[in-house]
Parts: structure tokens; C-alpha cells; sequence
């Protein structure tokens, strides 16, 4: 199929359609109104349903009953409005059901503004909900990236039965590029037989449930869940990377940000200084194998951020205390400057830091 | 090559579709294209811009910081986007609303009075068209038929009869920097 120039949150929509998401639950808030626009639009013409809740609580828990029977299932809000949705996505990953959420991460905390930002990455990877639970977290950082993410999302929601987010920001949800629309690759899914379809008199009840009373049966159950987090971690995890094993300085940074740090590394390569790049494509599960590769030549890692430092708590983790790690950010819907970048790269470069 | 171009303008004056013309025109050639617009609690009226990225190699941010080009129609954009455009740059100015001269004298000015032929040409709404066609008469980033076909494909059938009219003013506008 052709590319077509389209805006990333309608590029959202388009590709959830065509990976057969044929439900939509949500509840206006910008910058994502594009997508329950499009659905709204796109959705009646596939008989499909769109439906605006009354609230992003009503919003999710109707994902949670169309998922539990067994739908491909979509909803996007704004980090507000995920916010809202965190007991119903909790939920959701305890009665082990498949289903994708989108964030158009805005500047927090509270309302916040509407500009870009990622300070939504403890909310999507700690988990904002109660419990013992992980979802997947993709961080798309292109157009094209986000529309194949998009589509995959679903086949890894239900091979692995657990809800997926996508989290974009204001940018590349209101941005422009060209995508094309391709199948992701074949993986083979299971029958849904746990979803409740209706017993035609000729099956057991199917129940979607989270409540565990008897601990042992919760237990029991985390244990499952902890299992298949294991097998997400082992198959799923993704990153890029760019010269990292001979990089003086190595940056981390995803999504639109890696972008700007990926100008600013360009800068900085003028000049001969060596710069590697990890850019987390999972941010859950984060991408620590990448750091293996960093050698005893850099001397320091940039996490770069539109927050005042989230992912640089799994950066760490990840470097294991073998390297000093620096921050530079911004925040509150302001984007950071590749020239700024640049300067914090030189520092750590020339030992100044 | 890459042209990393900001437009301009107060809402209404199609700054936003003269950048998203040009994105769909480097796409149609197979460039590597991006376009990003300003967004906010914006009105008709207010400003509005754009960053477009037009390049032969892959974009890595998609906001400009170094203009190559600005292309401003309005006073306050002039005011705003004067000193992003890189030495030896272009910038293109709406001569009909902007009486004021560009301060720089390191960059290539260019007086057009987009509206004046605009309404000449029997439409007022086609001021954006003058800039774009004088934009790439300067730049040859894309070719001008590649934006007739874009347009073409954002009028759809039903205003296919404004083609002519586009046309005209592209190179109308482009008659001014010859």
C-alpha cells in the first residue's frame, strides 16, 4: 500500500481499524481529540461501535466489558484523563484481559497544560493502579513507528492477555508525516475460549473476574501473572540503538525526544566526538540488555526527558552504578533545544561534569 | 539537501495548509517529510505557524530551529520568526500586511505582496499560493507540479474547478522573485 500524509492521531485510528479494532470507548481531552474524531467518523463504516462515555472511568470500564468478550478493543485519552482510567486498566491486567490504551502524554501534574510532555512514564510504568501488575508500554517516536506499534499492540495484547499502552505526546499526535500501513508480523493466537460469548447451553459459564479472597488463590494467581511478565520481558522488550560500544558519552532518550537528542548527537559528531544513542521503544519492559554494550571509553550517560527525570530511575538501575548518569530535561509542556543537548553532552565529554 | 521552513501568519490565512501542501509535495517525490503545527488555545485571528522539514536523508526532530526559510505573513510573525532563519537564508515577507523592512542583513529578503495579486487574481484566499510558488521558485525544493497534484488530492473532485486558480497564483508568485 501507497504511504498517505495523515496526522499522528488519525494515523492512530486508521491503523487500530485496520488491526480490526472495531470498539472505541472514550471521553474528550486534548491533544488527542483526533482519534475519538476519526473513530467516531471511521468506526460506523466498519459496523463498529464508537461510543463517548460519560467520563474516562466509564470509558474504561467499557473497554473492560467488550474486552472481556473477547472484542479488539481500543481507548486514548490525555495523562488527566489516564489518570482516571488506572482502576479500570488495573482491573483489566488482573482479569487478565487484552486491550490497547493510548496516551497523548500533556504537561502535568493535575490539569496541567497541553503541550508535549513525558512526564507520564512513572504513571505508565509503575503502574497508576493498584497491585502487582505490569502492562506493556510502547514509546513510539515516528509517525510510522506509531501507526506499526499501533497495529502490533493488539496481537501482543491478546497473545499475552494483557492491556498494552501506546504513549505518544502532543507532538506526534498533532504532527504530520507519511505512514504506510503494513501487517505485523504473523504470531499465532490462541482461541479466546475465556471470553464471555454466551454458553449456547453447550459450555460452563466463561467469569471475568479479578477478586481473589483465599490468598493463596491470589497468590497463585500473581505468580501466573509474574510468569507471563517474565515471557514479555524475555520476547518483547525493544530499543534502538547507535554506536554505543565506542560512544564517549551515550544518551538515552525516547520518543520525540530522541529525536532532538538524535540532532544534537549529529552536532556533536561534526566536531569528532564519539555519541551513542539508546532509544527504549518498550519503556515496559525497559530495555536493559542494551547497557551491556556500554564499555569502559564512556565516560558518562545523558538521560534526556520533557520531565524533571522519570526513566532515568531504570536508566540507573539498568548501568548498574557503573556510570555516572546525567539529566537534562524540560518540562510543563516545554521541549527541549538540540543546542542545549548538545552543550550537556560536550560537558561530560570534556570531564567538565 | 533540507529545507527546514517555518510559515506563518494569523489563522485564516492558510499558513497551515501552504505547509501542509508542500509536506504532501515532498512525499509524492519520495523526500523525507515532516510537518508540525503550533497548536494551543488558538482562534481565527490569532497566529498560527508551522515547521516543515523537506530532506533527502531521514528527520530527526521536526521542530526548526534553524530555518532555512521563513515565510511570514503578518507583522507579528516577521517580529517572532525574523531571527530563526540561518545566514544566507531565505525569508520571505507579505508585503501587502507587513510595511516594515526585515532587520537582517544577513539573510536573502524578499518583499511579496501576496494579497495585492491575490485579489488581482480574483481571490483573496489564494495569498498563501503567491508565497508558496515564490518559496519554491527560490528554493526548487519540490517541484511545482508535484504541488498541483497534492492539491488535487486535497480538493477532491468537488473543488477541482480552484485548480486553475492555484495554479495561476503559484506562478504569479513566482513571477516575483524571477
Amino acid at each position: 500500500m501507497a504511504k498517505v500524509l495523515m496526522k499522528g492521531n488519525e494515523a492512530i485510528g486508521a491503523a487500530a481499524i485496520k488491526a480490526g479494532c472495531h470498539y472505541f470507548f472514550g471521553y474528550p481531552i486534548t491533544p488527542q481529540n483526533e482519534i475519538p474524531e476519526y473513530m467516531s467518523r471511521e468506526l460506523p463504516k466498519v459496523d463498529g461501535v464508537f461510543l463517548q462515555a460519560e467520563s474516562e472511568v466509564a470509558a474504561i470500564n467499557m473497554v473492560y466489558g467488550a474486552a472481556g468478550a473477547g472484542a479488539r478493543v481500543m481507548t486514548s485519552s490525555s495523562s488527566p484523563g489516564i489518570a482516571l482510567k488506572q482502576e479500570g486498566i488495573s482491573y483489566i491486567a488482573g482479569a487478565e484481559l487484552p486491550c490497547v490504551i493510548v496516551n497523548i502524554v500533556r504537561g502535568g501534574p493535575g490539569l496541567g497544560g497541553i503541550q508535549p510532555a513525558q512526564s507520564d512514564y512513572y504513571q505508565a510504568t509503575r503502574g497508576g493502579g493498584n497491585g502487582d501488575y505490569r502492562h506493556v508500554v510502547y514509546a513510539p517516536s515516528t509517525l510510522q513507528e506509531t501507526v506499526d506499534l499501533v497495529m502490533e499492540s493488539f496481537d501482543v495484547a491478546e497473545q499475552y492477555r494483557i492491556p498494552v499502552m501506546v504513549v505518544g505526546d502532543g507532538m506526534i499526535g498533532q504532527m504530520m508525516e507519511p505512514v504506510e500501513f503494513k501487517k505485523p508480523k504473523e504470531r499465532s493466537l490462541a482461541e479466546k475460549t475465556w471470553a464471555t460469548t454466551g454458553t449456547k447451553g453447550k459450555r460452563k459459564p466463561n467469569i471475568i473476574n479479578s477478586l481473589f479472597i483465599d490468598p493463596q488463590e491470589l497468590e497463585d494467581h500473581v505468580h501466573k501473572l509474574e510468569r507471563k511478565h517474565e515471557e514479555i520481558k524475555k520476547n518483547e522488550t525493544r530499543f534502538e540503538e547507535y554506536n554505543v560500544e565506542d560512544a564517549d558519552v551515550v544518551c538515552v532518550a525516547y520518543g520525540t525526544t530522541s529525536r532532538i537528542v538524535k540532532n544534537a548527537i549529529k552536532k556533536c559528531e561534526e566536531d569528532g566526538l564519539k555519541v551513542g544513542l539508546i532509544r527504549p521503544i518498550t519503556l515496559w519492559p525497559f530495555p536493559e540488555s542494551a547497557f551491556e554494550k556500554i564499555t569502559d571509553k564512556t565516560k558518562g550517560l545523558l538521560a534526556v526527558e520533557m520531565s524533571t527525570g522519570q526513566m532515568i530511575d531504570d536508566v540507573k538501575i539498568a548501568i548498574k552504578g557503573k556510570k555516572p548518569v546525567y539529566f537534562h530535561g524540560r518540562t510543563g509542556g516545554m521541549v527541549p533545544n538540540p543546542t542545549d543537548i548538545e552543550n550537556e553532552i560536550r560537558k561530560i565529554a570534556g570531564g567538565e561534569k | 539537501m533540507q529545507e527546514r521552513v517555518v510559515i506563518a501568519g494569523f489563522g485564516g490565512q492558510g499558513v497551515m495548509s501552504m505547509g501542509q501542501l508542500l509536506t504532501y509535495a515532498g512525499m509524492i517525490e519520495n523526500k523525507h517529510v515532516s510537518w508540525l503545527p503550533s497548536y494551543g488555545p488558538e482562534m481565527r485571528g490569532g497566529t498560527a505557524n508551522c515547521n516543515v522539514m523537506v530532506s533527502d536523508d531521514p528527520i530527526g526532530s521536526p521542530i526548526v530551529t534553524e530555518a532555512t526559510t521563513a515565510v511570514v505573513m503578518n507583522l507579528p510573525s516577521l517580529y517572532k520568526f525574523e531571527d530563526d532563519v540561518v545566514k544566507d537564508g531565505h525569508l520571505l515577507i507579505n508585503s501587502s500586511l507587513i510595511e516594515e523592512e526585515a532587520n537582517r542583513d544577513d539573510v536573502e529578503v524578499y518583499y511579496i505582496p501576496a494579497n495585492k495579486i491575490a485579489v488581482e487574481l480574483g481571490n483573496a484566499k489564494v495569498a498563501n499560493m503567491v508565497m508558496l510558488g515564490a518559496y519554491l521558485e527560490l528554493t526548487k525544493i519540490v517541484k511545482v507540479e508535484s504541488v498541483v497534484e497534492a492539491l488535487k488530492k486535497v480538493f477532491g473532485e468537488s473543488k477541482a474547478h480552484l485548480i486553475p486558480l492555484n495554479e495561476k497564483a503559484l506562478a504569479k508568485g513566482a513571477e516575483q522573485v524571477k
